[in-house]
């Protein structure tokens, strides 16, 4: 084809110096400045092998990322954390984010896991509680590593009910627990008497009732749940207010149908104080809808981020289920009064699946309401937004952004592009006390760190070397 | 003295516009030397003699960046860090008002006919930037330098393949469409084109064309490399063809240092094959070039006078009897300036910023007035041990790597250059100083400014000493050189704007006191 240069309009995108676009615009040239960021990771021999691969793992994460889109997750019924979550057992407590030793555990997750001994009646006080986790007689695992998501610090134990949500494209299941509320609760690590019987309560009346009313409605589309969601102001991690209300729209008359007016009335009072109760089912959704996406050869799709409060954990497509980890950073926050940087604990939390999911901080333009939490304008959140669409592989086919004329949201991170641009994936989250007991502290944002992917990089050019 | 230091983790920002940074802090009294860089290992070893790696900055990674201050007191570097502070938060803004993108490809996805990319970031990421911009059939510029030889001809043969322009690696100057791009002047447009690797070349030439009321139709840099036979001209080659079909253009220059074996028969046959008159100046080249359709110049004001000549239809005679005119027009305040001399005067002292210039002068000023020392010789017996040391007659270029390493380009930061004028202004033996001064888009914006006060003095510190200052640039330029002109004229020193009569200026003055 001819060169058309000098016949026409000089169209310029600019990548580097801005006194070179500055020029340009001071001539009234219409110019575009590519921001650049050098690579995380790689030498140019892995960066040259991974170019003579591009279009097999762009392939690849296309079928990563399609099944994905292809999720159908259902809230189909609830049940004992013991007869539900695969591999679950007495001794067994799960956790957030990747592995991690009850001697290298946050504040936080300590004092939840002192919370669910206390509450499984393992253990009679705090101090017991804690010789017994340091004792290795307990085992300690990820939620991930069983289908299940947990807020925060994630804890589940045998007997609390979890939530079973299916996948009915791929048939397969995810797990978590019903959300506590705000304040004092066990997932930021508080084990106080009120919050132990907060949760015999939640499993002795909260879980019968709705668990009834689930089976009474047969299913609850969760997807087209989250989808009204964000066009209703929210990205379902740091705002689920309006899913919140859309759950509870479908559940009250199952509930008021099926239990007692009493209980009926607490449980939906309890659901009504509570914005986050939508939260666990977002990250149930998400996790569900992601799985399916992990063993796709060549497929450098990242399908878990999580964190633990000491490590940022994620998993790759085609390297299965081997976690990549780094230090887990602490956000970037408003906190609420009375509170600073330093009171916060190291981002910490299964629910960073909401972002691998295309939601959460991905989804941000969709949530107004929360902008203070990006820097307080409606055009931080979009750029917060459009700037993930450079390291994702696909636009969602169901979340949409009313804001931004219903574009898809960014979705299914690409691990080559993170570790090409250093565009790090950016995660709204709730911010917990350093020490157990304490609770909320704040709300903000933080971006993964690059350790994990440049891990995960090192790994993926292996593979491909085979 | 007190040391201050701040790193941010995690951001980057590109040299250039850190150096700029530099340089302003650099400006703030009190302030003694500085640092804004990204912690690489490299810039590390940089700073590590200047006494500014702090244990901090010895502790931060490539992702980061690090700025360190040295200052007469506390209170002084504190108040500079915020000023850099300032200054990186300031970037930011900027960039939000205008057209972004994350990326060359996203670029391409989201806004229609880009047909251009301008790349100036650190040369080891520049490359695959570059093919990026193939893929997405762009005509790609590469400011950046540092390179790799392998990866320019693997770009430049994708880019001839698909019949795409590769300008660069190192390519400093191209105004394509009438846009300038990189280091470049605002010129007339006009029905001359040019090309070569000469950045600084091309902007005194297409200034001196502009100026003399020519105009230039496009100019494409090639980059440094292209006429080496590694690369073969692919890209002037490429240029030349495309100038070929291109209706504004009537007339080409090629300017550029002489082309190696395999390269230099493929320009010329190239040149041959336009059609249209092709005026070549291949600076230093002794074999006479002239036949057919291509004219050969011997400098680059001769290179922009036969070209004005030939798109104006006007006969070669005019070069003769302007540049002869001019000379005439010189020869009393050359008068003057050899009746200010006295016994000890006998030197000449070049402080070049631009390569091109430097060695055109050089080669202009050995037949006058004998050898000239450089640490870009003509032979090697004229080399400088010390390029910092200057001996008799001497030009150096600072634009060279030795004095750039870690240092921004001297058309840009002029520290290094007024401490050399005011050090070589105030030796007895040194009759005749010669500078440039480059215009334009991408260099010093307020050279007058920064310049003023060392050249007052250096006029003053030697009552027999001329200063000569040749000026690269037009009327356009955001800089004015009218403006530059007259009012360096003000203080003494004989301002030209052109290199070649500045040379001659120079010579005269020196020759037969």
């Amino acid at each position: 084809m001819k060169n058309k240069l000098f016949e026409s309009r000089l169209k310029v995108v600019n990548a580097g110096l801005e006194a070179f676009a500055e020029a340009l615009e001071s001539n009234s040239v219409f110019t575009v400045r590519a921001i650049f960021s050098p690579p995380i990771c790689g030498d140019s021999w892995q960066w040259s092998l991974i170019n003579s691969k591009i279009g097999e793992i762009n392939r690849a994460n296309q079928k990563a990322a399609e099944r994905v889109l292809a999720a159908q997750p259902f809230l189909t019924s609830m049940g004992k954390a013991i007869d539900m979550v695969p591999g679950m057992r007495k001794n067994l407590i799960l956790h957030a984010g990747p592995p991690v030793t009850w001697d290298r555990m946050c504040g936080p997750m300590k004092g939840a896991v002192i919370g669910a001994l206390i509450y499984e009646k393992m253990a009679e006080t705090p101090a017991e509680a804690e010789k017994l986790a340091a004792g290795g007689r307990i085992k300690f695992e990820p939620c991930h590593d069983h289908c299940c998501v947990g807020p925060m610090a994630g804890i589940i134990s045998a007997s609390m009910p979890v939530f079973a949500v299916k996948n009915k494209k791929f048939g397969n299941w995810s797990y978590a627990t019903m959300n506590e509320g705000l304040g004092k609760v066990l997932r930021y690590g508080a084990y106080s008497k009120d919050v132990i019987e907060r949760l015999k309560w939640m499993e002795n009346v909260l879980y019968p009732v709705l668990h009834r009313a689930i089976k009474a409605l047969g299913e609850i589309d969760l997807k087209a749940m989250t989808a009204q969601a964000l066009h209703m102001g929210d990205e379902v991690h740091n705002r689920n207010r309006a899913g919140t209300s859309l759950l509870y729209r479908t559940l009250a008359p199952a509930i008021i149908k099926t239990s007692n007016p009493a209980e009926a009335c607490d449980c939906l009072e309890f659901i009504n104080r509570n914005d986050h109760f939508y939260l666990n089912l977002s990250m149930a959704m998400s996790k569900a809808s992601l799985d399916p996406a992990a063993g796709v050869k060549n497929s450098s799709l990242v399908y878990i981020m999580a964190r633990n409060g000491t490590d940022f954990g994620i998993k790759v497509s085609a390297l299965g289920s081997k976690w990549f980890t780094g230090p887990a950073l602490i956000p970037d926050a408003l906190f609420f009064a009375g509170y600073s940087k330093k009171d916060a604990a190291p981002d910490i939390g299964d629910s960073a699946i909401t972002e691998t999911n295309g939601l959460g901080g991905f989804a941000i333009a969709a949530a107004p309401a929360i902008v203070q939490f990006v820097g307080g304008s409606a055009g931080d959140s979009f750029n917060y937004t459009k700037k993930m669409y450079s390291i994702t592989c696909a636009e969602n086919n169901v979340y949409k952004i009313p804001a931004m004329d219903f574009k898809g949201t960014p979705t299914g991170i690409d691990l080559i592009k993170v570790a090409k641009t250093g565009i790090m994936p950016f995660i709204d989250t709730g911010v917990a006390h350093k020490d157990p007991g304490v609770g909320q502290v704040g709300a903000g944002v933080v971006a993964a760190p690059k350790e994990p992917f440049q891990e995960a990089f090192k790994a993926f050019v292996n593979l491909l070397k085979r | 003295m007190p040391v201050k230091t701040i790193v941010r983790k995690g951001v980057y920002f590109d040299s250039i516009s850190l150096m700029r940074i530099a340089e302003k802090i650099n400006s703030i009294s009190g302030v003694s030397d500085s640092a804004v860089i990204m912690a690489t290992k490299e810039n590390k070893n940089i700073i590590s003699s200047s006494g500014l790696l702090t244990e901090e900055i010895k502790k931060a990674s490539d992702n980061d960046l690090a700025i360190a201050v040295k200052a007469d007191d506390e209170k002084t570097a504190a108040s500079a860090l915020a000023e850099a502070e300032k200054m990186l938060a300031g970037k930011k803004e900027a960039a939000s008002s205008n057209l972004t993108a994350q990326s060359i490809s996203q670029a391409a996805e989201s806004y229609e006919g880009l047909n251009l990319a301008l790349i100036s970031v650190n040369g080891k990421y520049a490359a695959d930037l570059a093919f990026e911009a193939l893929e997405k059939n762009m005509n790609v510029m590469i400011f950046s330098d540092n390179v790799p030889l392998e990866k320019e001809l693997a770009l430049k043969k994708l880019g001839a393949r698909k019949n795409l322009l590769v300008m660069g690696p190192d390519c400093g100057t191209c105004i394509i469409n009438g846009a300038p791009l990189g280091f470049a002047n605002k010129v007339n447009s006009g029905n001359v084109a040019v090309v070569g690797p000469s950045g600084t070349g091309i902007q005194e030439f297409s200034c001196l064309l502009s100026n003399l009321g020519g105009g230039i139709s496009q100019a494409i840099g090639t980059g440094t490399r292209d006429v080496k036979d590694d690369i073969g001209a692919i890209t002037t080659v490429q240029a030349l063809e495309m100038l070929v079909s291109d209706a504004k253009t009537s007339v080409i220059a090629i300017i550029s240092k002489p082309p190696q074996k395999k390269s230099m028969a493929r320009i010329l046959s190239a040149a041959n094959k336009t059609g249209k008159p092709v005026v070549a100046l291949f600076l230093g080249e002794e074999k006479e070039l002239t036949a057919g359709n291509i004219h050969q110049a011997k400098n680059l004001y001769e290179a922009a006078l036969k070209s004005y000549c030939l798109s104006k239809g006007e006969s070669f005679n005019f070069v003769r009897e302007k540049i002869y005119n001019d000379k005439i027009s010189l020869s009393e305040r050359i008068k003057s300036e050899k009746a200010k001399k006295n016994k000890d005067s006998k030197y000449l002292r070049g402080l070049f910023s631009g390569g091109t210039f430097a060695s055109q002068a050089i080669r202009l000023l050995e037949p006058v007035i004998g050898g000239v020392y450089s640490n870009i010789p003509s032979s090697e017996k004229f080399k400088l041990k010390n390029s910092m040391k200057l001996e008799k007659h001497s030009i150096i270029d600072l634009g060279e790597d030795e004095f750039t390493f870690g240092r921004p380009h001297p058309m840009i930061d002029y520290s290094l250059r007024k401490k050399m004028i005011s050090s070589e202004a105030s030796k007895k033996e040194v009759s005749v100083m010669l500078i440039d001064i480059v215009l334009g888009y991408g260099s010093n914006m307020s050279p007058l400014a920064d310049l003023k006060e060392t050249l007052e003095k250096a006029v003053k510190a030697n009552p027999a000493l001329t200063v000569i200052a040749a000026v690269t640039g037009t009327d356009m330029d955001p800089q004015n050189r009218r403006y530059l002109i007259e009012e360096l004229e003000k203080i003494g020193v004989m301002a030209l704007d052109n290199n070649y009569m500045a040379a001659f200026a120079a010579g005269e003055i020196i020759r037969d006191k």
